[in-house]
């Protein structure tokens, strides 16, 4: 039923799948279109993200302080950062071209952040497989030492992008000044994500600065993954998940509030 | 059954806090059809979109036992960048009914031809209104929840209009705002007048209709 006042878990559960699949593809037509190559898109800008980054290290040399094969490490590096910082750049003023939508009871303010979120999160992801198959079946890269790790170290900076997205993208109903900030902080950040260096590579002091970041916990566990014991890895997994967590209660707190606030238009 | 127990809606403004309805109550039984008069900026929209669930109220409770609309305002509810089309499957995804047999219907109706096929941004105003009224046939509600529904397009629309939702769905219950007492007479069998963020109810639409006359009107 969808108008009756308090449906089961599971009737909830499947209008939730319907509205969150219709916002989804409501994305992807209004953000790709039908033309040229469509909702390839999706992961082809992403990848030629990667490319681009993977050709300037190449060119420039620039394994920051380490001897691994320089496509290997600009695919995790470069990857891992499109995969976290892309998330809250989508849902930072996504709740305004969906206001009309929030006309329907059903169609709510997480629908919107949820739809977009998979969809960044689906398209850094192929966009990583594609690339790592890619360079691997032409012997540019090796495959993965282990791929839960790598599995897992992904999944782990898709949750700490998520987080960070809702919390923005909440905070940004209540003043724009996160769209204004958001744009130099996640240009600041990048050097900063671990991308585009290893932990051990840097001297002590820095070291323990650097790891107060999360998303550099992830990277480090996913490349240790991938490049087995030929890196020392500097993680704790602990600690970043204890961080999404806590910006996950944050960013759903603060999600709840404005969802009572937001006037359809 | 639709209840409405002691509603409040209150906005925040540069200027303070504006209370925009006050302690509503009001239930609508299966069936019947409901008239709520007010002139404009009284608060009609604001209670509309309350009882649809679009937005949630300051304070109260809001029990719906059957299945309501979405707030039927011709206009509202869509996406720009969207084709009428395409606005159509997202409306039947939402609601979890097939849209492609509902194509030919919305097609007709609408008399949009192959603009149905372009963007909702580039229609003109009775364009959009007839999309909009269309695809709110698609979708079979126990109420209907109308907002100033006469606003827009020419008499012969009204009357296409007329026929399928007071006609052909005579049987189901109407919520229908508006500031125009001819079109409430009309379709109502009682009415209430939102006055300054209070709701007075009477029994029948011409009590209502005198009492807004003097106070509203």
């Amino acid at each position: 039923m969808n108008g009756s006042a308090s449906p089961s878990l599971l009737q909830s559960w499947a209008v939730q799948r319907r509205v969150i699949g219709a916002l989804l593809m409501r994305e992807i037509l209004t953000r790709y279109g039908r033309h040229n190559i469509g909702f390839l898109w999706l992961f082809v800008e992403p990848m030629l993200f990667t490319l681009g980054v993977t050709a300037l290290w190449t060119m420039a040399k620039a394994t920051h302080g380490s001897n691994l094969p320089i496509v290997a490490f600009a695919v995790t590096g470069y990857s891992s950062v499109l995969l976290w910082r892309n998330m809250p750049a989508r849902c930072i003023g996504s709740v305004e071209p969906n206001l009309s939508l929030m006309y329907h009871r059903n169609v709510k303010v997480m629908d919107v952040f949820a739809a977009r979120l998979l969809l960044e999160a689906a398209g850094a992801t192929m966009s990583f497989i594609a690339l790592g198959v890619f360079f691997t079946s032409i012997g540019w890269m090796d495959p993965p030492e282990d791929i839960v790790k790598v599995m897992i170290g992904w999944v782990m900076l898709a949750w700490f992008g998520m987080a960070l997205a809702i919390l923005l993208g909440s905070l940004n109903e209540r003043t724009e000044l996160v769209e204004k900030f958001w744009h130099p902080a996640a240009y600041l950040m990048f050097p900063l994500s671990g991308a585009a260096f290893l932990v051990d590579a840097l001297p002590k002091q820095a070291q323990e600065f650097i790891l107060w970041f999360p998303m550099v916990h992830g990277v480090e566990y996913l490349r240790e993954g991938y490049f087995g014991q030929s890196i020392r890895a500097h993680y704790d997994l602990a600690y970043m998940a204890t961080f999404c967590l806590g910006l996950s209660v944050m960013g759903l707190a603060v999600m709840r509030r404005i969802s009572r606030e937001v006037m359809p238009e | 059954m639709i209840r409405l127990s002691d509603i409040h809606k209150r906005y925040h403004t540069r200027h303070g806090s504006v209370h925009v309805l006050d302690s509503i109550n009001l239930s609508v039984a299966p069936g019947e059809k409901v008239g709520v008069l007010g002139r404009n900026g009284a608060g009609k929209s604001t209670l509309i979109r309350l009882i649809s669930g679009a937005e949630r109220p300051s304070a109260g409770h809001i029990v719906r036992d059957m299945s309501v609309s979405w707030p039927l305002a011709f206009g509202g509810a869509f996406q720009g960048a969207l084709t009428g089309l395409d606005n159509l499957r997202f409306i039947c995804r939402v609601y979890g009914r097939d849209a492609e047999d509902k194509i030919d219907y919305v097609q007709e109706f609408s008399e949009l031809g192959r603009y149905l096929r372009e963007p909702v941004r580039t229609y003109s105003a009775g364009m959009r209104a007839r999309l909009a009224f269309a695809i709110s046939m698609v979708v079979e509600f126990d109420c209907f929840l109308i907002d100033e529904i006469v606003a827009v397009g020419d008499a012969r629309f009204h009357e296409k209009c007329r026929v399928e939702l007071f006609e052909k769905r005579g049987d189901r219950a109407m919520i229908l705002v508006s500031h125009d007492p001819g079109y409430v007479r009309a379709h109502c069998d009682r009415a209430s007048v939102l006055v300054s963020g209070r709701m007075h109810s009477f029994d029948n639409v011409d009590e209502a209709y005198a009492f807004y006359q003097e106070h509203a009107g």
